[in-house]
């Protein structure tokens, strides 16, 4: 069963572009998580991603530097990450997809011996609901089999190009990508800039001469004027940083927290 | 070895963000073209010899030797270098490359201080900019390489996040890059990282075999039995064993940092207790808990207090062509002071790993044993730290 592709084509026939929020997994709690993504999905949410939590994260910014330390400062683990998709996914209606950088995603349920085979966590994750998954640090040519097997489980497999990629680079992403393509905006890590360089909308215009496959933008997006000029030529938009920096002051009042969150996301979904 | 993606056997690779993808085989490119073309070797050979001072030594150890049973052992000089260790081997290579590339701004990562020097040298010899990244912990503990490295007019951002010590320089290093791809040039300081690197510094950094195979050849007539390196990232040690892959006879050991004991957070010994992951762009062993977490270590030598190793060394050890063993703070502290008392040499903190481990091992081996040790580096960095456990530890230098 493929959401994330049967979400796009419900999106593409009401001509409405995805809103993407993401959220650390466990930050500061799981039951926080719980009720962040529950609301931001009643603010108009179409997909929800959920980042779990990493030591080393080297593709992102301060912020989501922080968040991934509080979550595992919190003891957020990929087990219990899970264990919260599979109980939220009896009510949530919007596919989740999974942000993780690599090594986690091999540790899992492997210990030492087995450590090496993604698979046990595709398997588990796609049991528990999730819809697809992103890495970060892994190119189509370390993921060899990857897009398979995610198909085999029903886990969708989200590649990410850059401003940077050559064409036979793009064709190679576009070729390994399920459910969407991840554009990213910005030359950099994440995290919100202030103005947005035009270099994505070349990119996005080249993977559409070569792609069918739905394009989502991110990194850096942080106001309702910047996802709307995104929106208008991507499927998709998607908000981490400027998401997580504006429940950072709550982190210690879950009600407002989840307060300020969903009014964040209504304010964008007002302009995609 | 490596293959065309970059592994050695099911190690190393490239596991990065796509924005530096392109970089990565941009670098390859410029890489390979240099090192087929002559004018880049001749350039790069005269500035290894006139200005960094090759070739180094391949020292007789005499009363070391005596001291450790009469087991031949000879030491490679690297300590003599210009800068004070084998850094300058990989950064003058990288800097000619970063030229030729069109890339007018360096950024380089430092743990000990050692490789931050050697960047912020060559930046300044050839008037580009530098950044260098330290985990403030280091900072602290080599607050006169930064210094070295200030006055050389280089940038020195101290790095608050993770354990503040060369791992998170490393992620701070690699997301300044991920900002400013299209200027700048990575001077990765060891063979860790994603492919080109491991390949890359190894090359530059094997002139350290090639010279110490020819010159005891010279001196003894015959390949050594053994050789010696201490293990951080590993780049000295790939520099002195690579020109001996071939020689099956020829036994490697690397020497990691074996800290306060063997518990997890208490040392730096990667291939001895670490398992396979990813971690800086490549797969090979690294320590880090159940969840892919990764580890903090622990070392009394900052330049080894890294919690991965280069994937070659990682394939070394599955393939049984190398060992490695940990050696512990104290003993790397005697093995200094071993040195400096039958040589008149004061090593870095880092080498004295190998040290330490050569009095264990030598007196085991047959007596005709011909040893190399690399001697990657000098202990003036250390001094402040040599003063405070040599007479807090109780270890007096006078009695070892």
């Amino acid at each position: 069963m493929e959401r994330i592709r049967a979400a796009f084509e419900r999106l593409r026939r009401a001509r409405r572009k995805a809103l993407i929020p993401f959220v650390m997994g466990g930050d500061p709690t799981l039951r926080v998580t719980r009720d962040l993504v529950r609301a931001l999905a009643e603010a108009g949410a179409d997909l929800v991603e959920i980042g779990m939590p990493f030591s080393d994260p080297l593709a992102d910014g301060p912020v989501i530097q922080r968040a991934s330390g509080r979550a595992l400062a919190g003891g957020a683990t990929p087990q219990a990450i899970l264990r919260l998709i599979a109980q939220m996914r009896r009510t949530l209606r919007i596919p989740v997809v999974l942000l993780s950088y690599w090594n986690p995603v091999m540790q899992y349920g492997g210990g030492r011996a087995r450590a090496g085979d993604p698979i046990p966590f595709i398997r588990d994750a796609a049991h528990a609901g999730a819809s697809g998954l992103i890495v970060p640090d892994l190119p189509p040519e370390e993921a060899e089999g990857l897009p398979q097997a995610g198909s085999r489980f029903g886990l969708e497999t989200v590649f990410l190009a850059a401003p940077t990629s050559p064409p036979e680079r793009l064709r190679r992403i576009a070729r390994a990508s399920r459910g969407f393509i991840y554009y990213v905006s910005v030359t950099g890590t994440t995290g919100a800039r202030a103005r947005l360089p035009r270099e994505w909308l070349q990119g996005v215009r080249q993977l559409r001469l070569i792609t069918t496959t739905p394009i989502c933008v991110g990194f850096g997006i942080s106001t309702p004027a910047q996802a709307k000029m995104v929106a208008r030529a991507a499927d998709g938009v998607i908000v981490g940083s400027a998401l997580l920096r504006t429940i950072e002051p709550h982190l210690r009042h879950p009600a407002a927290l989840t307060k300020r969150a969903a009014a964040f996301l209504r304010a964008l979904r007002r302009s995609v | 070895m490596p293959d065309r993606g970059g592994h050695f056997g099911p190690f190393g690779g490239k596991f990065v963000p796509e924005t530096l993808m392109a970089a990565l085989d941009e670098l390859e490119r410029a890489f390979r073209k240099a090192r087929r073309d002559r004018a880049f070797r001749r350039e790069l050979e005269d500035y290894l010899r006139r200005y960094a001072g090759r070739p180094t030594p391949l020292y007789p150890a005499a009363r070391l030797s005596e001291a450790l049973g009469g087991r031949r052992t000879y030491l490679k000089r690297e300590d003599l270098l210009h800068t004070g260790a084998h850094k300058i081997n990989n950064t003058l290579g990288q800097a000619l490359l970063a030229i030729r590339m069109g890339k007018r701004r360096l950024i380089a990562e430092t743990g000990a201080g050692q490789h931050g020097v050697a960047t912020a040298t060559v930046a300044a010899r050839f008037g580009l900019q530098c950044v260098v990244f330290m985990g403030e912990e280091d900072m602290a503990r080599q607050a006169l390489n930064v210094f070295r490295m200030r006055l050389l007019g280089a940038t020195v951002v101290p790095v608050t996040s993770g354990t503040r010590t060369l791992k998170d320089a490393c992620n701070e290093a690699i997301r300044d890059w991920v900002t400013n791809v299209r200027t700048t040039h990575y001077c990765l300081g060891s063979v860790v990282g994603p492919h080109p690197y491991p390949m890359l510094v190894r090359e530059f950094q094997s002139v350290i075999g090639q010279e110490a195979r020819r010159q005891i050849l010279e001196a003894e007539g015959r390949l050594p039995d053994y050789l010696l390196a201490c293990v951080g990232g590993g780049s000295n040690a790939i520099g002195l064993f690579h020109p001996f892959v071939r020689d099956r006879r020829v036994r490697f050991i690397g020497v990691e940092a074996g800290g306060t004991g063997l518990r997890a957070g208490r040392h730096a010994a990667t291939l001895v207790k670490g398992s396979p992951g990813v971690l800086h762009g490549a797969r090979s062993l690294v320590l880090q808990d159940r969840h892919g977490q990764i580890l903090e270590t622990r070392s009394i030598a900052a330049g080894l207090d890294y919690p991965g190793v280069g994937p070659e060394h990682a394939y070394y050890q599955r393939i049984g062509r190398a060992r490695y063993v940990a050696v512990s703070d104290a003993a790397a502290l005697k093995g200094c002071a071993l040195l400096a008392e039958t040589e008149g040499i004061i090593p870095a903190l880092e080498p004295a790993h190998a040290i330490g481990y050569l009095a264990r091992l030598a007196p085991t081996l047959p007596r005709r044993s011909l040893i190399i040790l690399g001697l990657s580096g000098r202990g003036d960095k250390d001094v402040e730290t040599l003063a405070r456990h040599l007479t807090t530890d109780g270890t007096n230098p006078r009695r070892v």
